[in-house]
């Protein structure tokens, strides 16, 4: 029966090529708009640590001394109190994070000096977040407390520097002071670079920089305070420092910290233990707000900051606005086409067609219009993926389409196609096969 | 012509009428707040500087090794008197930042020592005798900074400047109605005079976030005497922009060769600043336009598929129409007033939505609200609209003959 449907749907949308043209193209014109933002939406809104995201959480303090009003505790830490939890190891892992911009330079490579991101952070680093080694593999532990002059690279610096080599052994300097590499990370880009998401309340929407790529050269956490000194970038300073830019003694707070937390249990108790903290340097005359401590599971941070840019957000809903125009169209169109039908309709009913047959093969032609539209939609989503790689956000390398959203694009396609069918398809079933044929 | 009739023939069609005004109704609402957001995007890139664009250009040099901050400082005004020697630069001048940079240092200013909320946010820019010059700036009260002002500053120094100048915005802010200059401020902590006030100097950032303190600037007589470098903003003599900006990064490393000074983005003309700071504006202006077009042109030719569907189911109405004596012209302005009272359902409804939609962005998206012209352009663009689209059809139907009734019938 199919068959012969998809038959008679071919004859009617080749009788009438303008109409059956108007129609695929509105359908494509939709999903190409939507399909395009939304897999920029996918791209951006997903789980950048999927294998263990629900057992990460970022723990914040509130070390603001200020009289000004207290709302949200400070997105990052301090130095001193980042310190002080990270040295009670009281989570199945934990890390420090803090990045500065720095100068590098390789040995014995002639190349000219490079500015890059370094990331300060700690052995835990690289479990916590999956992160993939090319060659050799992080630090020890007992290397950040020794301020271990080691370094791990991304792949990028490596294939720049050294041609994609196994460069482990040799030494870069950073700011003048020479590290040894101890490993190679393989490509890494984690969407959003959500360790070091913070601030989204203050960005009005424009974070486009949270999708940036990771840092070049990773450093053990104290070897990184010493070589990169006064040039990390402070989030926030609550009053002016008295030896201005001494950061780890500064009113300023710069570093972030994770942890991994494997059970409910373990939750409450870090969220215990942080209040606890926050009490015991309220007596100590450090903090003047105790009660302001949070523990933020990782998708829970991401939302809070609210990562996905709101030009991005805009143009979705705008897309999919422009979608639901494309559907109005073609249901207007559909209803044109088999209405005027209605004749060839009313003789396969008085020939025995149920309605259920003629509805039936009515969507069977809603449908093929869908699938013409979503190949349609396919092409302009590429273009569209296309135009968007070569904005200028620090997203447009991640953009393309996967697996998934090619699917998406042909099954919204003949969803939208057949839902926009629906109404006329059922308007034609209901021709009376008498009048209709009266009138031939 | 007469309405009724029409009504009634449409009440036949109820279905393909209440697509077509939902339809315009749709396209109404979005291509309203698309123009709007497309005008609030273009007044935006569109604001001045205060900076004479044409002639500047930016310089982002870094130093290689470290240094003390005198020896920066003597490297930096070495750097000046290379660029100022330069054939075709006008003047040189060297600084933390520049306007439309993206960011930088920005501060809260007080105007009592124990006051706890800043009475204005400003950008801090650091600047020579020859700041206002080399930038094209206008000094509107007061008077410029003097050469014995001028000092070094390491970024371990605490900014506590004797004097400084503000722009008109921050002076007006903070002293409303009343003379800046002489009035003492407090900057980072510490008490400072106003002495000159300047006309017009935008911020180092135009993102929303920074709005609040758009245009409010102070000027610090500093430079910034840090190993890690900072900007030569360089003004070149009118038409000679492209020869200085090749001239210049060669002049300083002949003269100096212990430096970074990127191959991309370490020397940009003023225009190129500009360009990068709104690119994101002008990018979603021209989406928001390619989408109003597209919408409008996928509208028009729903409007002409189904009227033409119509046309075609009522060609023995209008044949008898004709042949009792209407002229074509009736037919024609039959069409066109049917497409009038669709539209203007649509437009109805479509106002409703467009300020239901306008009011959710205002929420969700920081927009501002709608104003009442554009929801007026949009109705007048989409009754055009349907007018032109329902033409062609009209006409045919204008010219279906006759004698096409009685045969059929």
């Amino acid at each position: 029966m199919f068959g012969y449907y998809l038959d008679l749907a071919i004859r009617s949308l080749r009788r009438n090529r303008v109409l059956t043209a108007l129609m695929v193209v509105a359908i494509a014109a939709g999903i190409g708009a939507s399909m395009t933002t939304l897999t920029v939406m996918h791209l951006l809104s997903g789980d950048p640590v999927p294998t263990r995201s629900n057992t990460l959480f970022y723990p914040q303090v509130d070390p603001d001394t200020s009289l000004t009003e207290h709302g949200e505790p400070a997105d990052v830490m301090d130095y001193h109190s980042a310190v002080d939890l990270w040295r009670s190891h009281r989570a199945d892992r934990e890390t420090l994070v803090a990045t500065a911009g720095a100068k590098l330079r390789a040995i014995d490579v002639r190349q000219p000096s490079l500015m890059i991101r370094v990331l300060a952070t700690t052995a835990d680093f690289f479990p916590m977040f999956d992160v993939p080694f090319q060659y050799g593999g992080g630090w020890q532990a007992a290397d950040d407390e020794s301020r271990a002059r080691v370094a791990v690279i991304s792949a990028q610096l490596n294939d720049k520097l050294f041609g994609g080599a196994n460069s482990v052994g040799r030494s870069v300097r950073v700011r003048g002071s020479e590290v040894r590499i101890v490993g190679v990370l393989r490509p890494w880009r984690p969407s959003p670079q959500f360790y070091e998401v913070a601030g989204g309340r203050f960005s009005s929407g424009n974070t486009a920089g949270y999708y940036a790529r990771p840092e070049d050269v990773m450093l053990p956490f104290f070897t990184g305070v010493e070589v990169a000194g006064d040039t990390f970038d402070v989030f926030n300073c609550w009053r002016v420092p008295d030896n201005f830019m001494h950061l780890p003694e500064s009113p300023c707070s710069w570093v972030a910290m994770w942890v991994q937390l494997g059970s409910p249990a373990k939750v409450s108790g870090y969220a215990r233990f942080l209040a606890g903290y926050a009490v015991q340097q309220k007596r100590l005359g450090r903090f003047t707000h105790a009660d302001n401590t949070r523990l933020r599971g990782l998708m829970q941070w991401l939302d809070y900051n609210r990562v996905v840019p709101s030009d991005v957000r805009l143009q979705a809903w705008l897309a999919f606005a422009f979608l639901a125009v494309c559907l109005f169209n073609t249901i207007g169109l559909l209803l044109a086409k088999f209405l005027r039908r209605s004749g060839e309709i009313g003789v396969r009913r008085a020939l025995g067609a149920s309605r259920r047959a003629v509805f039936a093969q009515c969507l069977v032609e809603a449908g093929l219009i869908g699938l013409l539209g979503g190949m349609g939609g396919w092409l302009l989503t590429l273009l569209g993926l296309w135009l968007v790689r070569r904005q200028p956000a620090a997203y447009a390398d991640l953009v393309h389409l996967d697996p998934l959203m090619f699917l998406t694009t042909f099954a919204l396609a003949i969803a939208a196609s057949l839902l926009a069918g629906l109404l006329p398809a059922f308007r034609a079933s209901r021709v009376a096969p008498g009048l209709q044929l009266k009138t031939l | 012509m007469q309405i009724k009739p029409i009504l009634s023939a449409l009440r036949r069609h109820k279905a393909g009428t209440f697509l077509i005004a939902m339809q315009i109704a749709l396209t109404l609402a979005i291509v309203c707040n698309a123009l709007f957001i497309i005008q609030q995007r273009l007044a935006h890139l569109s604001e001045p500087t205060g900076v004479d664009e044409q002639n500047i250009l930016v310089i982002q040099n870094e130093w290689v090794g470290s240094s003390t901050p005198a020896q920066a400082d003597a490297r930096i005004r070495e750097d000046l008197r290379v660029l100022r020697e330069l054939p075709g630069v006008a003047d040189a001048t060297a600084s933390n930042s520049y306007p439309l940079r993206g960011s930088g240092w920005d501060d809260g200013v007080k105007l009592k020592a124990d006051q706890l909320q800043d009475s204005s946010g400003a950008t801090i820019y650091f600047g020579d005798e020859r700041f206002l010059g080399t930038l094209g700036l206008k000094l509107a009260a007061g008077r410029n900074f003097r050469a014995e002002e001028i000092t070094g500053m390491d970024v371990r120094d605490r900014l506590a400047p004797p004097v400084v100048m503000v722009t008109r915005a921050l002076a007006d802010k903070l002293f409303p109605g009343s003379d800046a200059v002489g009035q003492t401020i407090y900057l980072a902590g510490s008490p400072t005079t106003i002495v000159g006030v300047v006309d017009l100097l935008q911020a180092q950032s135009v993102d929303r976030w920074a709005s609040a303190f758009a245009y409010r600037s102070v000027i610090v007589p500093r430079r910034l005497g840090i190993s890690l470098g900072g900007f030569y903003i360089v003004r070149a003599m009118p038409g000679q922009l492209q020869d200085v900006m090749r001239a210049a990064p060669k002049a300083l490393f002949a003269n100096n060769p212990r430096r970074v000074i990127n191959d991309e983005d370490g020397v940009l003309s003023f225009k190129e600043v500009r360009a990068r700071a709104y690119e994101r504006d002008r990018g979603m202006a021209i989406l928001m336009g390619v989408i109003c077009l597209v919408l409008l042109a996928i509208t028009a030719a729903g409007i002409v598929g189904l009227t033409s569907f119509w046309v075609g189911q009522r060609r023995k109405q209008i044949g008898v129409r004709r042949a009792l004596g209407a002229t074509r012209q009736d037919i024609l302005h039959y069409f066109m007033t049917e497409n009038l009272l669709i539209s203007v359902g649509g437009v109805l409804a479509g106002m409703l939505l467009a300020v239901a939609i306008n009011l959710w962005l205002v929420t969700r998206f920081e927009m501002q609200r709608l104003s009442l012209l554009y929801l007026l352009g949009g109705v007048v663009i989409l009754l055009l609209l349907g007018q032109g689209a329902v033409l062609a059809p009209a006409m045919r139907a204008s010219r279906v003959p006759p004698v096409e009734a009685p045969r059929s019938v």
